[in-house]
């Protein structure tokens, strides 16, 4: 018995030895392998599976420009993408340029994983940050330093079936809409007999700050301290559970069964829905005409702002190539030609002339509303945790959608669990 | 002489053994002995470990939705173990009778097992659409309003139990077959001929004999099911409104998403001395049994 404890604990000794040389090894091999290339390995989630392809041609020009520079690419799907990422960084094994999304981004940079560039921003004479969307570019700032380079936005718009709205003898909807005509148009489209209904918006957090907004409430103040519990707020949250619970213009999750949303709404089911201008290439093909319009307000305007940058590890000793392919991925207009023409998100960047082709496809006709939206967005709360204020949010929402919470209730257990989480 | 000989045996089952205690010891020994020790830590996975003693183990003692996921397990077992155990030894009973087609029926039975979570989930989740799933709608030709099923948060529990012990009847038949095969005929002739009719062999015979394999087979689901994961993952993802949310998603959650490693470490281990004190108090009440 003395014996196998002993063994094991040289096998033990061994393995640990074994595992440490290795990563040694490695670390040694990533320094540069003297012929002055220098290898960098880009890690995304935005490319993957649709636009492999893109990314490809993209590194290709990438390394024509940089020739001692070549980038190896990792993709993983979204929802694998983080749980890698984290692991990797914890490993001290982290890809040395990588993609974040706004709402990552901050907890991220607050764990000191990122590397602050603005050194490199300074140096660099081919780049200005006037070349790039102001709110998107500034969306990467922690601490007042540059921390990521935006590459793509994205926003939520009101896609309408105009075939329904015809049917039903009601109006488009148009930029000065409010919550009040956006009902009334929804209960003359609903008809509970053919499973048509008026509008669909999710009811989660991702959606909730935003119709607060509307409202010209705000869930958490400047110092990111929870205020959720008021009156605001309420309102907000009851136009969201109304439509489900009340007037039935909103379908119920269980009579959603399972589909999406944006199936309901290529199956001429929906009249609204309020989903991203990444669905623009999935409604292409719909039996339908449709458009989009601003999304209604109630005392005020606030569309969604989604943001992909790109950052540096803190750990990397090839911060400057790294830098330099962030930056290519983000302001180059070569880059955003090809994001234009394959229809991979919305590049970040001013140039009308790259960005006209862009408004020139249909549908949608009104492409213009992209770009006005951005004049009243509204960012996503920057507090820790939060993917668990996310999840909570939902679930108690889901309570409140089913009858067994009333939102005033709902919204006294989300202000007490948003103080225990932060806490 | 003697003691060469097994010093050399001692040295060759060592090597023999080796390759399988190398994997063992990293991928499964090295593991444990961390998360023990990050268990004791507030790791984020990004950051520096720091030492905060019993600290997460007060707050986990303290956190509403760890009781929450603790009693939505104890309700999955509860259902789960009754119904695997009666039906998989019914069925082990019926298979194990001499009849046609008996390697058929018994493939069918097994054929569940084998089949992977993530199928059966999609499959079930569609047996149970409320609007469009085969449940409800069988239910409406017998003039029955059946239920929302996974949207309610008062069925949703039931739905996972019922999909979970329909895919392991057929691992527990097959642990049952096992052990009926065990038991002599002598019994059942013994039995016969003192003029016991078929429920008294079965109460009297069958079930006492087969103590030790339903022994195992609770045992086995017991530590399986405290481990309930992948088909609530993926038929409801823990809700509605929680109502299926379970121990390991529950760390999942704390450890890959809300970067809390060190509260997931002692999760874990909490959940493992759960089921360590379950199945001790098992192995006891089993000794007792048998004396």
């Amino acid at each position: 018995m003395k014996k196998l404890w002993l063994l094991s604990l040289f096998f033990m000794v061994a393995i640990i030895s074994l595992v440490g040389c290795s990563s040694e090894g490695e670390s040694e091999e990533e320094g540069g392998d003297g012929n002055g290339t220098t290898e960098i390995t880009y890690y995304s989630f935005s490319a993957a599976p649709d636009y492999e392809d893109v990314l490809a041609d993209i590194v290709t020009a990438f390394e024509e420009d940089n020739p001692n520079i070549k980038v190896n690419t990792e993709l993983a799907a979204y929802d694998d993408y983080f749980t890698k990422l984290q692991t990797r960084l914890a490993g001290g094994n982290a890809p040395d340029v990588f993609e974040l999304n706004y709402e990552n981004f901050v907890q991220y940079a607050s764990k000191g994983t990122l590397a602050d560039l603005s050194g490199f921003i300074e140096e660099d004479e081919n780049f200005d940050p006037s070349q790039l969307n102001q709110e998107a570019f500034e969306a990467y700032q922690y601490d007042g330093k540059q921390y990521g380079m935006v590459e793509s936005f994205s926003n939520v718009l009101t896609f309408y079936n105009k075939d329904l709205f015809d049917e039903a003898g009601v109006d488009y909807p148009t930029a000065d809409w409010t919550w009040e005509d956006e009902l009334a148009a929804a209960e003359k489209i609903t008809n509970e007999e053919n499973n048509v209904w008026g509008t669909y918006a999710p009811a989660t957090m991702n959606e909730y700050f935003k119709i607060a907004a509307q409202n010209g409430g705000e869930l958490f103040n400047e110092n990111g301290e929870p205020t959720v519990d008021t009156q605001e707020n309420l309102e907000a949250m009851n136009y969201m559970v109304d439509k489900v619970t009340e007037s039935g213009v909103t379908p119920s999750p269980a009579e959603m069964s399972g589909q999406a949303p944006a199936d309901l709404f290529m199956n001429g089911q929906l009249g609204i829905v309020h989903t991203g201008i990444w669905m623009f290439e999935a409604f292409k093909d719909a039996s339908f005409e449709w458009d989009v319009a601003l999304e209604a307000g109630n005392t005020q305007k606030a569309h969604h702002f989604f943001a992909n940058g790109l950052a540096v590890s803190a750990d990397t000793d090839k911060k400057e190539a790294a830098y330099k392919f962030a930056r290519f991925m983000s302001a180059s207009d070569q880059v955003a030609e090809l994001r234009v023409e394959n229809s991979w998100e919305l590049p970040a960047v001013n140039n009308e002339e790259v960005l006209q082709p862009y408004l020139e496809q249909t549908p949608p006709e009104n492409r213009e509303a992209v770009f006005n939206a951005l004049d009243t967005l509204v960012l996503p709360p920057v507090v820790e945790n939060w993917s668990q204020i996310n999840d909570v949010t939902d679930q108690e929402f889901e309570k409140a959608l089913n009858g067994s919470k009333s939102t005033e209730d709902v919204i006294k257990t989300l202000q007490s669990e948003y103080e225990n989480i932060l806490n | 002489m003697v003691g060469m000989t097994r010093k050399k045996t001692f040295f060759w089952l060592c090597i023999f053994l080796l390759p399988n205690l190398l994997g063992f010891l990293t991928f499964i020994g090295a593991p444990i002995v961390s998360s023990l020790i990050i268990s004791f830590t507030d790791w984020d996975l990004l950051g520096e470990m720091q030492f905060t003693g019993f600290e997460n183990y007060i707050r986990l003692a303290q956190d509403p939705d760890f009781w929450v996921s603790f009693r939505n397990t104890i309700f999955f077992i509860l259902g789960y173990i009754p119904l695997v155990l009666i039906f998989g030894l019914a069925c082990a009973l019926l298979l194990n009778k001499q009849m046609k087609f008996r390697a058929f029926f018994r493939a069918t039975f097994f054929l569940p097992v084998i089949t992977s979570w993530v199928a059966v989930s999609l499959v079930w989740k569609w047996l149970y659409n409320p609007e469009y799933g085969l449940i409800n709608y069988a239910l409406s030709i017998v003039g029955i309003d059946g239920p929302q099923w996974l949207s309610d948060p008062n069925t949703a529990m039931i739905g996972i139990i019922l999909a979970s012990a329909w895919k392991d009847i057929g691992f527990v038949m097959v642990l049952f077959l096992g052990g009926l095969q065990n038991i002599s005929p002598s019994f059942y002739e013994a039995a016969s001929i003192d003029g016991a009719g078929k429920a008294r062999k079965l109460w009297n015979i069958t079930i006492p004999l087969l103590a030790p394999t339903t022994f195992f087979v609770t045992i086995i689901s017991l530590i399986n099911s405290f481990q309930v994961f992948d088909q609530v993952m993926i038929m409801t993802g823990g809700g509605p409104g929680g109502s299926t949310e379970v121990m390991v998603q529950n760390i999942y959650n704390h450890a890959f998403r809300y970067f809390e490693m060190g509260y997931a470490s002692a999760m874990s281990w909490v959940l493992f001395l759960v089921i360590f004190l379950f199945t001790w108090i098992q192995m006891k009440v089993q000794d007792r049994g048998v004396n």
